[in-house]
């Protein structure tokens, strides 16, 4: 009897030990083992953020007048943590609010509705920050609203108010700037989501198009952070950190107020003159830099008022934006939007010729057509104009002269069969003026536009191979015309390789090649400059609330034209010949000013949104003074008609306001600012 | 022979002078820890509200003084005298289990009719009575020897089951399947320790583990049993109740760290994140406070309380006592594991208190008694 309970008391003791050991076992892991990432949760139960956006640094011009300020505004927040405690969760308190501030009762409710808590295709609006900070209704309430809601706060729990700052852009000289500020938004998911979302916290500003964008970090600021320590019912027990804002930087603009304004009222009259002569006229894009690449102004049209983004922008709003019928004015021109340089590409043209040996002294004969295997090229007005120099043929625009020489050195580098290394001086130049690259501007989602050379062939061969080899399956009824089908034989059959019919398109800006209006003007302005290609830059310096500069931005140089400077010479000529006696000396006549530039007029293929086919591209692409250049403008009207007249008049206008011309005050009879101004941080505050 | 009812001077000395002095230290230990850690559950709490921080400190104070006092009465009588009066004692405990299950007298707390409500707002839990009353039932029938015998009939089995099985019946029905499956643990020691046939150990596993299986299937588990079971599989199945609790137990415990927050100082604690902290999840206050050192203190106490009663079994000759002093061992052992397991997500959730560190009266009298018999057969043993 002994044995057998003294037995059952030892495996009771080592069970019971085991039991013990596995305790302490689950101890150490939870407690030393895996604590830290228990205290890291603990941290998240417990704390809770509330983080004062800091006040958002100014963006001003080269002269210090403010482009981007801060209004103050009233804003009328909800706390959440008290609207959750009435029976009706608050609904009836935020009706009367609505009621009081002449709101839709609707939208303050979904205002204050955290995102996660409404159906997904209902979270328009709703609050994507947090329960525990104080959620906004309005931003501009006036105080009478504002005393109606504090004075009862019986009726109005959790309803407070205070005053904010808001974005804000004065226009102080009728400038919209759309396109270069850009605008702030609220942090969204995505935000959060992608690389440089840790530096974000959820309720605040960011920027989110232009400058506001690309120099966020610098304007916003460092938010100020408390932290509260909260128990179960979320009410605080006590405040851990506080830790104050940090205003932002203030940002200079190379651009200026004056002259942007003229730009975008040249533009958009430009784009109504193309309208009033016929053509649809949908878009265009107008840039001043110096000859280092500062951009002085720059418009896109369509634009919009970036004041609509003051308050929340609403959803008709927002659609509007990026509708083609209202032609897409969220899309800047300037750098987003690609278009066949036509004529104006011939500086390239011309230095590939030189390039390839073609004397610069020699005449050139111009005739009507070209025939070019078995299809025939016209000069763009069909005529012919002889033997002509080099220079002449810049100055009427010449196309047929560069269908031979292209067609020329087309086979020399073994047509359809190239050569192994082929001398492609058409390509190589192009390159070299920056066709097909990036300009690189302190501005978001820029285009790089297309070089369309023998390896761009091959890659567009693979892509699109598939759809023409099987054309008749693959294409819809209404493209089953013969010459279409034609065009898709041809594209199967040798679609992988550069034709002499690119070939002689590329020689003129026509065919698969695209540019930016920035990157004709960054070309240009390397003509202009002695060859010199630069990266645009918008801004200018950062500069701290107390004006000291902080980091400015100097010029840089991104690359050399490949040219020679007798090469150069010539085409400076060359484009004060266009203005003088050439295609643009009616748009010019009379202007003191000497102006040296390029008209283009391009065609365009495909068909607008009601079928019509599209009108030409109209460039305009210069510099001025023609002997000591100061200024670079270009100006590209999308379906605007002759480069000339619709562009190359729009571009003289603006010179006008340059230099003082036509009744009008030069607007840097000094020159534009050398100085970094001097920012009084209360400018453009305005209440 | 002395009357049981009269001591002596020198048997009122036993308490100190005779009685195991670990167990002594080692009880007082936990029962001071467990005041403060009761207070420190529940003083921010409290302030908070407006009411007397102070509250369940004085009322877990008071109750340790009446457990030490039961515990002394509990040494008084000789445990072999005690015997006498074990059928009384086990009515009581079966009245009291009845009673439970009255409406308008057992007042439900979590799901479980287990309290009796009594005048001042006091309460009693007479599970945690049933609990000694079974021990020593058991004890009393198994420890019966025919001559030449070395183990209980059949019959002494069969009893000593009849004895346990009408108490846990009527906890079933409450139902607390917690307090259930800790007194399972300590028949089955009894019964394998009492020397039975190996077939009835065995047999008692199979019909525990069929009968659970069985009460699962058929239903008769509650939803609300089932989900704290569930929500211990997988602890985000249901954030709100069960889960919550048990996810938040274990990030508290987890967040102490080697030192602990230090005593009060416990965010998660003083906030008030784990529900019932004071009584089932008191360990989470030491978790946090005291860190992985004062909790492994902790954990040595019990191990040294629960070696010392198995040194106490293995040196008494006496069956009755021997059995008796095993019982406590399996039911504190369980409950610990139980209870401390839970709070660590080793365990599922069920609502039993953690012996001397949780607040309540009914589960610290018990708790006391037991450890005031285990004295009585350690003095008498010698």
């Amino acid at each position: 009897m002994r044995d057998r309970s003294a037995l059952a008391i030892v495996v009771a003791q080592v069970f019971v030990a085991s039991l013990m050991l596995a305790l302490f076992g689950r101890l150490f892991y939870l407690q030393i083992a895996d604590g830290p990432r228990y205290q890291q949760a603990a941290l998240d139960i417990q704390s809770r953020d509330i983080v004062t956006p800091a006040l958002r640094g100014l963006i001003v011009d080269s002269e210090g007048e403010p482009l981007a300020a801060n209004k103050a505004g009233l804003m009328v927040t909800a706390d959440r943590s008290i609207l959750d405690r009435e029976k009706d969760k608050g609904r009836s308190v935020l009706y009367r609010v609505a009621q009081v501030l002449e709101l839709n009762p609707n939208d303050v409710y979904v205002r204050t509705r955290l995102c996660g808590e409404l159906p997904k295709e209902e979270q328009n609006g709703c609050w994507n920050g947090n329960r525990y900070q104080p959620i906004p209704i309005t931003k501009d309430a006036t105080e009478a609203q504002v005393l109606r809601l504090l004075e009862r706060s019986d009726v109005f729990p959790g309803i407070n108010a205070e005053p904010v700052s808001i974005r804000n852009y004065p226009s102080i000289s009728g400038e919209r700037g759309t396109h270069v500020l850009g605008y702030v938004g609220p942090v969204t998911e995505a935000d959060l989501n992608n690389e440089e979302g840790k530096r974000f916290y959820r309720n605040e500003l960011i920027g989110k198009a232009g400058i506001e964008y690309v120099y966020d970090q610098a304007l916003r600021g460092t938010p100020g952070v408390k932290t509260v320590i909260v128990n179960y019912k979320e009410s605080v027990t006590r405040e851990s950190r506080n830790i104050a804002p940090i205003p932002g930087n203030h940002l200079v603009l190379n651009v200026n107020a004056k002259l942007q304004a003229v730009v975008e009222r040249e533009l958009r009259d430009s784009v109504l003159r193309a309208r009033a002569s016929g053509y649809r006229g949908d878009a265009g894009a107008a840039i001043v830099t110096d000859l280092e690449g500062r951009v002085l102004a720059m418009a896109s049209y369509p634009d919009y008022d970036l004041n609509i983004w003051e308050n929340g922008i609403t959803v008709r709003q927002a659609r509007e934006l990026y509708s083609q019928a209202s032609g897409v004015p969220a899309l800047s021109r300037v750098i987003q939007g690609v278009f066949a340089p036509a004529s104006t590409f011939k500086v390239v043209s011309l230095s590939a010729a030189v390039e390839a040996n073609y004397s610069l002294k020699a005449s050139y004969d111009c005739p009507a057509t070209v025939q070019i295997g078995d299809r025939e090229f016209k000069n763009f007005d069909s005529k012919p104009a002889g033997k002509i120099s080099m220079t002449t043929a810049m100055a009427i625009s010449c196309d047929s002269i560069w269908y031979q020489i292209a067609y020329d050195e087309w086979v020399r580098d073994g047509g359809l069969k190239p050569k192994e290394n082929p001398n492609d001086y058409f390509f190589k130049t192009a390159a070299g003026f920056g066709v097909g690259k990036k300009t690189g501007i302190d501005l978001p989602s820029e285009q790089r536009g297309r070089l369309p050379n023998r390896d761009w062939k091959l890659s567009w061969y693979e892509n699109n191979k598939d759809f023409y080899c099987n054309y008749r399956e693959r294409a819809k009824k209404s493209q089953l015309t013969p010459y279409l089908i034609e065009i898709a034989r041809e594209n199967c059959l040798d679609g992988d390789k550069v034709r002499a019919g690119d070939m002689v398109n590329f020689s003129i800006g026509q065919g698969d090649v695209l540019m930016t209006p920035m990157q004709m003007a960054v070309m240009y302005g390397a003509i202009a400059n002695g060859g010199k290609l630069f990266q645009p830059t918008v801004a200018r310096a950062i500069v701290s609330p107390t004006n000291k500069v902080i980091e400015e931005f100097q010029p840089k140089v991104t690359g050399e034209l490949p040219v020679k400077r007798s090469t150069l010479k010539f085409l400076q000529n060359s484009l004060r010949a266009v203005v003088t006696s050439g295609t643009a000396r009616g748009a010019f006549a009379g202007l003191r000013t000497e102006v040296s530039g390029k008209t283009g007029t391009g065609q365009v293929f495909g068909l607008n949104l009601d079928g019509s086919t599209k009108d030409d591209t109209s460039w305009f692409a210069s510099y001025a003074p023609a002997k000591k250049p100061q200024f670079v403008v270009v100006m590209m009207v999308s379906q605007g008609g002759f480069g000339a007249s619709t562009s190359g008049l729009g571009v003289r206008r603006i010179y006008e306001d340059i230099f003082g011309e036509n009744g009008k005050e030069a607007l840097f009879p000094n020159g534009p600012a050398k100085r970094i101004p001097s920012i009084k941080s209360t400018s453009g505050v305005r209440s | 022979m002395m009357s049981a009812f009269t001591k002596s001077k020198s048997e009122r000395r036993r308490f100190l002078t005779e009685s195991d002095p670990i167990i002594n230290v080692a009880v007082l230990a936990l029962s001071i820890i467990g005041v403060i850690l009761v207070y420190a559950a529940t003083r921010d709490w409290f302030a908070a509200n407006n009411q007397d921080p102070e509250y369940y400190l004085k009322r877990q104070l008071i109750n340790v003084v009446i457990g030490i006092a039961l515990a002394y009465g509990a040494t008084l009588v000789d445990y072999r005298v005690l015997r006498a009066y074990t059928p009384i004692l086990w009515g009581i405990g079966v009245l009291g289990l009845t009673a439970v299950l009255i409406p308008g007298l057992g007042s439900v707390v979590n799901g479980a009719r287990s309290w009796i409500s009594l005048p001042g707002g006091f309460q009693i839990q007479p599970a945690e009575l049933a609990k000694l009353t079974i021990i020593v039932g058991m004890a009393l029938i198994l420890a019966e020897r025919e001559a030449g015998e070395k183990g209980p009939s059949d019959r002494q089995v069969l009893y000593s089951l009849v004895v346990a099985a009408v108490p846990i019946l009527l906890i079933v029905l409450q139902p607390d399947l917690g307090t259930v499956l800790i007194i399972s643990a300590a028949v089955l020691s009894i019964i394998a320790i009492s020397g039975a046939r190996l077939r009835w150990v065995i047999g008692l596993l199979v019909v525990g583990i069929s009968g659970a299986y069985i009460a699962v299937a058929s239903g008769e588990v509650s939803d609300y049993q089932l989900n704290r079971l569930r929500s211990f599989i997988d602890p985000y199945a249901d954030p709100q109740a069960s889960g919550y609790q048990l996810r938040q137990a274990r990030i508290t415990i987890g967040s102490g760290g080697l030192l602990g927050k230090g005593l009060f100082d416990g965010p998660q604690t003083n906030g008030r994140f784990v529900p019932e902290q004071q009584t089932d999840f008191i360990f989470t206050v030491s978790g946090e406070e005291l860190g992985f050192l004062g909790s492994s203190f902790i954990l040595l106490l019990y191990a040294t309380i629960l070696m010392r009663g198995f040194a106490i079994a293995k040196r008494t000759n006496d069956l009755f006592g021997r059995l008796v002093t095993m019982g406590v061992v399996a039911w504190f052992s369980f409950q610990i594991f139980q209870n401390i397991g839970m709070t660590m997500g080793l365990m599922p959730m069920t609502g039993v208190p953690l012996p001397f560190l949780s607040y309540g009266g009914s589960s610290m009298f018990a708790n006391m008694i037991a450890i005031g018999l285990l004295q009585n057969v350690y003095q008498r043993s010698r």
